[in-house]
């Protein structure tokens, strides 16, 4: 369908009177609220953020430029620096995890398998369950002392130690290992539907020439695959950017400051660190990193519709 | 495609059937093992918790602990347990999710069916609204809803809902429409339709799929979300997730584990209810979220 030419395009243009034009109007005018809400409430607020970023707020909103010395005060924060460095570990892990447990399954879901329909939503359940509640039974399965620690030692293995939940070294791959269980089979619903939209007959031709099973994956499916693992990528990491309630529920960004994440950082120094002109220049970050990521990929999704 | 066939010797290829099947057992007891215990944890009582193992089973089960965290558990100041904040969450959930179903049912009839010169800015616009990290709209809300004398109610948090899913639904329903006849529009416009009757008589009925697809969406995302309410509703008016998580965090008194699983498991219920009863719909959701156009 052509952008431009809509249905009412036919429409004579000439007799306007009050009605018609009030009935030209109609559609804008149905879709004028939601479009002024999105603006005010999401672009309007963002330009507030930005401005607040600019000036010397502490536990209110105050207006007084201070340049950038937000920005510059949180560059120099130890905090800021550690909530960086652990988002990059939690997100490298957490896509690469996911994408690798997401196609494993996929794939091998989709060797004609028995029983598919009952598999599939088990992998794909914790999805729809809250980070809260995935936080909650993953604290608790992790428990030093009660939790998984304690079963191990149960079946005999009586050295085994299982702390991270504790221990500010390794508490930030609890939160990868919360977050691969949540998102993974999400990743392979999205693979099985690429693997599922792959031509057979590209495949019996290969098989007709001699290829082998791992090759064919290798050298004909997954690079056909190339689009899903795209898409996983963004979503996995716009996930990973705005992740904050599976760290509140388990680890409360501690021990210390273990995990903290920008999204922790953000929260805190506006709320209850009183620094709110930190907090919205790391809210702008934020924002910067995620539309590096988001612009790119919808404009050239919208495009591609156009052709 | 369906996996291609083995073209190798039955006795390896009987061999890999084994070894496949084997796999996806072992991840299917994993993803369900947290499911497990946060379940058995919520039927035992705190001294088999703490004398015996995590996995085993409960010797004496029994629904002490649910009844403790639905009416007695101690949530901040007050112990009323958990039921107040779960009818804030269902309060919130039912307006939220049936005003931004129907303006992105209009929005999106608008911007396939009505197209304007801008459109498609206009859906940029809303579509890039869905990405944005809540953290840089967040100060702003709160004063809002602050002068609005709406901060800590239920009614901000669906006004809140509405508007950051408008992006989402909005999405959902262009591109279903996107793939509507025009002719049956403009048939509909010949015998002298005007715009709400098309859109009541026509796109309406036909649009059942996308709208449990985007009822189930939104059902999810605003039951689970924790960000928005523990920004502006941290009190008597929380939801589900905000009490849950102060009520697990709560380092006051006995840590009682049992009554925080069955908690979690109360708040889990509604949304793994939809899920086991629509799950298809739900996974065509998160799909038309995550792969855009």
């Amino acid at each position: 369908m052509n952008g431009s030419s809509s249905a009412v395009a036919a429409r004579p243009q000439a007799h306007r009177g009050l009605a018609d034009r009030l009935r030209d109007g109609l559609p804008r005018l149905v879709l004028a609220p939601s479009f002024a809400l999105i603006l005010v409430f999401v672009y309007g607020f963002i330009l507030w953020t930005l401005t607040l970023s600019f000036t010397t707020s502490k536990i209110l909103p105050v207006y007084t430029f201070a340049g950038f010395d937000a920005y510059i005060r949180l560059w120099s924060q130890p905090n800021w620096h550690m909530a960086l460095g652990n988002l990059a570990i939690f997100g490298v892990l957490y896509m690469t995890a996911c994408i690798a447990i997401g196609l494993l399954l996929a794939i091998l879901l989709d060797q004609r398998i028995r029983g598919e329909g009952v598999l599939r939503p088990i992998f794909l359940y914790p999805m729809a369950l809250s980070f809260v509640v995935t936080g909650t039974a993953w604290k608790w399965f992790l428990n030093p002392g009660l939790g998984l620690e304690n079963t191990m030692r149960n079946l005999g293995w009586e050295s085994f130690t299982f702390d991270w939940l504790v221990n500010k070294d390794m508490a930030i791959y609890t939160i990868v290992i919360a977050g691969v269980w949540q998102a993974s089979g999400f990743v392979m619903a999205m693979f099985l539907a690429g693997l599922r939209g792959i031509d057979s007959e590209i495949i019996k031709a290969a098989q007709i020439d001699g290829a082998s099973t791992v090759s064919i994956y290798r050298r004909i499916i997954l690079p056909l695959l190339r689009p899903v693992f795209l898409s996983a990528l963004i979503v996995l990491a716009h996930m990973a950017i705005k992740s904050y309630d599976l760290v509140i529920a388990l680890t409360g960004g501690g021990p210390g400051n273990a995990t903290e994440l920008p999204s922790t950082f953000m929260y805190s120094y506006t709320f209850t660190r009183n620094q709110m002109a930190v907090g919205s220049a790391s809210a702008v970050m934020m924002l910067m990193g995620i539309a590096a990521i988001i612009v790119p990929y919808l404009y050239s999704e919208l495009r591609e519709k156009d052709r | 495609m369906s996996a291609p066939a083995d073209s190798v010797s039955p006795g390896s290829a009987r061999a890999a059937r084994y070894f496949i099947y084997g796999a996806l057992l072992v991840f299917a007891l994993v993803y369900l093992t947290p499911l497990y215990v946060m379940l058995t944890t919520s039927l035992k009582s705190l001294d088999e918790i703490r004398g015996g193992d995590m996995m085993a089973l409960p010797v004496a089960p029994s629904l002490d602990a649910w009844f403790r965290a639905w009416g007695e558990a101690c949530i901040g100041v007050t112990c009323g347990g958990i039921k107040g904040y779960f009818w804030n969450s269902l309060k919130m959930v039912v307006p939220a999710v049936a005003i931004s179903t129907l303006l992105g049912a209009l929005n999106g009839y608008v911007l396939t069916k009505w197209r304007f010169p801008g459109h498609k800015i206009v859906f940029g616009m809303m579509l890039f609204a869905c990405f944005i990290p809540f953290q840089a709209v967040l100060i702003p809300m709160a004063r809002v809803l602050g002068i609005l004398g709406m901060s800590n109610s239920t009614a901000g948090l669906v006004l809140v809902h509405v508007i950051y899913g408008l992006g989402f639904t909005t999405l959902f329903f262009r591109n279903y429409y996107e793939a509507f006849p025009d002719e049956l529009i403009k048939s509909a416009m010949i015998d002298g339709a005007g715009f709400f009757r098309i859109f009541w008589r026509i796109l309406l009925p036909s649009s059942g799929p996308i709208i449990v697809v985007t009822v189930i969406y939104q059902f999810t995302n605003i039951w689970n979300d924790f960000l928005f309410g523990v920004s502006f509703a941290s009190g008597e008016g929380a939801p589900m997730t905000v009490a849950l998580n102060n009520l697990v965090s709560s380092s006051t008194g006995v840590k009682e584990y049992n009554v925080d699983m069955a908690a979690a498991v109360i708040a889990a219920l509604p949304t793994l209810f939809v899920y086991i009863v629509a799950g298809r719909y739900f996974v065509r959701g998160l799909m038309a979220g995550a792969v855009k156009g």
